[in-house]
């Protein structure tokens, strides 16, 4: 699906400013953000693209199970991600490595999952309220829905003071729309009004399945017949990533109820390392999508802006800094403890938990022991 | 001690206004449970006493509720929810096994899912297709639920608030048929705590389980096999996970024969695992092997058709018959 005439851009592909009315509102919170905000943008999708192509080497390398390739939607990540306020709420997808590392996940949790070790076990409350990746597709828009909902029972939004005012950001992707879930999260979130921004990445591929078998009207349009507004954004222009989930972030605070963003986009990698994606796509179709890649767009304006070459030489040196480091550690990661899977399945004592933690232990012993 | 005599509808709905009371952060939420006060009028009056926002009359949508419940209780609420009927759960089936059951492994602790998910369940009540399932067994089979049901207004009085309480996730099902029947309730005190199964019938030679709908059965059919000189104890489960098999072993291990009885299809059961797990336990105490009394392995049937498909007392005391024979 290509941008159509509605596609909110701030940065042509070229990397110069564009000046159009529909440009026009979201500007001001371009012009907001200090040279120090832009290098970061451009430091984070530079440095999670190049963890993001050696966590998929490691992958190759039998270091982890499967590796989930963020490559090609780094602007449609960090934009949104860094619109969010501290204290919003992220509920990501599973793609979401950079908006993780952002709010403070460090990527080996990503990796440990990936890897076999957990199932994420971050605690949001004490990573900056980013939530636990969830793999079945658009469960999640639910959990960020009734999250919303309790914001607004706490009369957490619309009190007028937009430092206190929270917010929830939920991440999917154009497979998910067709999940039932997410048209109740719309329902749900129409009807009780939450705080709450819905951005959808169509990075218009749902493994091998192209999005219009998904959807045979432009995404952006679907939240309109739940009564919620949607607007589709060029989501490989950082800038109008950030200006636009800034704003519907900050109508969602302000007590106007919830939003939706379409991000157009192109997963440029595959789904995940299992599947090819040489047998369902085509060159023509990658090509373009380079020819718009995220992170080439944001040096060309950055550059443009008096950037030297002296910045991008260090940040390379900083991504593959970063990138050695994780693999490192990596190859360092230990197992998990054995009884460690009867520790939280409840949150209150179980009897058959106890039983079995302990049959284990002793079955264990026996064989260490030699005494069966 | 303070003894009100009450249906079971209103023993949870008293026991549902005191969980609002004692907490704020308790909320009802579901389908027609505002103003009207649900289907069986469970939750009649509550929304006028505490509110639309203590109190949400939802969007009809099982998946949806369920869903969004796991959001207010990530944000520190305490969801009740009701889905109106057994045979309805189904479409939140996915957002009650994959999420609400797993949320606090996954996050290894660091949250709980104070949820509680009340289900009128069971026949007897003459209804359409969808409207008389018995559906416990995919719940208590699902790691990180919990699943009780209580059999009388008192233990349903506190058995709510007791899951309401819970930290875990709870899937509290209610025996519709066991509804508009009165008995004493005492507001005072408890008596068991919620995942404790309970001697409601002493007997020497056969032990009949069973839970929610089934135990007024039971006790029935225990005084029925006393006048034919059977002597029965009756344990009423309450708790289907995880269950409280002390009191069952105590009891097999005295009358040497154990019956178990349910309304759902008994294959794959509640009753097959206890039927598992006892002769486990106590192997050398039986004299005759456990028998198991069910609903036919058939979907609930037509209602004219119910009382074929149902176990009933004949059908008890048949089994109770079976045993004797070893």
């Amino acid at each position: 699906m290509p941008y159509t005439a509605a596609t909110v851009q701030l940065l042509s592909p070229e990397g110069t400013l564009v000046s159009s009315d529909a440009a026009q509102q979201y500007l001001p919170y371009v012009e907001a953000l200090s040279d120090d905000q832009l290098r970061d943008f451009h430091r984070q999708m530079v440095i999670i693209r190049k963890v993001d192509i050696d966590a998929a080497n490691l992958q190759r390398q039998g270091q982890l199970a499967m590796w989930i390739p963020s490559l090609g939607q780094e602007a449609a990540q960090v934009g949104s991600g860094f619109a969010a306020k501290p204290q919003d709420h992220i509920f990501p997808s599973y793609r979401e490595h950079v908006i993780a590392r952002i709010r403070g996940i460090d990527p080996i949790r990503i990796i440990e999952m990936l890897r076999g070790l957990s199932h994420g076990g971050w605690d949001p409350k004490k990573n900056n309220n980013f939530h636990l990746y969830t793999l079945v597709l658009g469960s999640q828009t639910l959990h960020a829905t009734g999250y919303a909902m309790g914001i607004t029972l706490d009369g957490l939004s619309g009190t007028g003071d937009p430092d206190k005012d929270e917010a929830v950001i939920v991440y999917f992707g154009d497979g998910s729309t067709s999940q039932g879930d997410v048209s109740e999260s719309l329902v749900f979130a129409a009807s009780y009004q939450t705080p709450q921004v819905f951005f959808l990445q169509n990075n218009h591929w749902a493994i091998s399945v192209p999005v219009e078998r998904q959807s045979r009207t432009p995404l952006y349009l679907r939240p309109s017949g739940f009564g919620i507004p949607g607007v589709q954004i060029d989501g490989n222009d950082v800038l109008a990533s950030y200006a636009v989930t800034s704003a519907n972030l900050d109508a969602a605070r302000s007590g106007k109820g919830p939003g939706f963003i379409e991000a157009l986009t192109y997963r440029m990698g595959a789904h995940t390392t299992s599947d090819d994606p040489t047998k369902y796509r085509k060159d023509a179709e990658l090509e373009f999508w380079q020819q718009r890649d995220p992170i080439v767009r944001f040096e060309a304006y950055l550059r443009a802006k008096g950037e030297g070459d002296a910045f991008f030489a260090e940040l390379e040196e900083e991504g593959n800094d970063v990138a050695a480091g994780i693999r490192a550690r990596t190859i360092a990661l230990g197992s998990p403890e054995r009884d460690s899977m009867f520790a939280h399945v409840y949150s209150e004592p179980h009897p058959l938990m106890e039983q079995q933690r302990e049959w284990l232990e002793q079955y264990e012993a026996s064989l260490e022991g030699g005494q069966a | 001690m303070s003894i009100e005599n009450l249906s079971m509808a209103k023993a949870i709905n008293n026991g549902l206004r005191q969980a609002l009371k004692d907490n704020e952060k308790v909320l009802l939420m579901g389908e027609d449970i505002g103003p009207l006060g649900g289907v069986f009028r469970v939750t009649e009056g509550l929304h006028a006493e505490f509110g639309g926002n203590r109190v949400l009359d939802t969007p009809l949508a099982e998946s949806g509720i369920v869903g969004t419940a796991i959001g207010l209780a990530m944000r520190g609420y305490r969801p009740v929810c009701e889905i109106q009927f057994d045979g309805f759960i189904f479409p939140a089936f996915d957002q009650i096994t994959t999420q609400l059951a797993k949320l606090t492994a996954r996050h290894e602790g660091a949250l709980s899912m104070p949820v509680v998910i009340r289900v009128p369940f069971g026949g007897h009540i003459g209804a359409v297709e969808h409207h008389q399932e018995s559906p416990e067994a995919y719940f208590a089979h699902t790691p990180g639920l919990r699943v009780v049901t209580p059999s009388n207004p008192h233990d349903a009085y506190w058995m709510i608030q007791e899951a309401i309480a819970s930290d875990d996730p709870v899937l509290f099902f209610e025996p519709k048929s066991r509804y508009w029947p009165k008995a004493d309730v005492d507001t005072s005190a408890s008596g068991f705590p919620l995942h404790a199964s309970r001697v409601v019938r002493e007997g020497t030679e056969v032990t009949l389980v069973g839970y929610g709908p089934m135990v007024s059965m039971l006790l029935s059919a225990a005084e029925l096999a006393q006048e034919e000189g059977t002597s029965v104890e009756v344990i009423d489960l309450r708790s289907i996970s995880p269950i409280d098999y002390a009191p069952i072993i105590d009891s097999v291990r005295k009358t040497g024969r154990l019956v178990v009885a349910q309304e759902a299809p008994g294959f794959v059961s509640v009753g097959s695992e206890i039927a598992a797990t006892v002769t486990e336990h106590a192997f050398y105490s039986l004299e005759a092997p456990v028998l198991r009394v069910a609903g036919f392995d058939t979907p609930f049937p037509p209602a004219k058709l119910e009382t074929a498909y149902l176990p009933d007392v004949d059908r008890i005391l048949e089994a109770v018959d079976r045993a004797m024979a070893y």
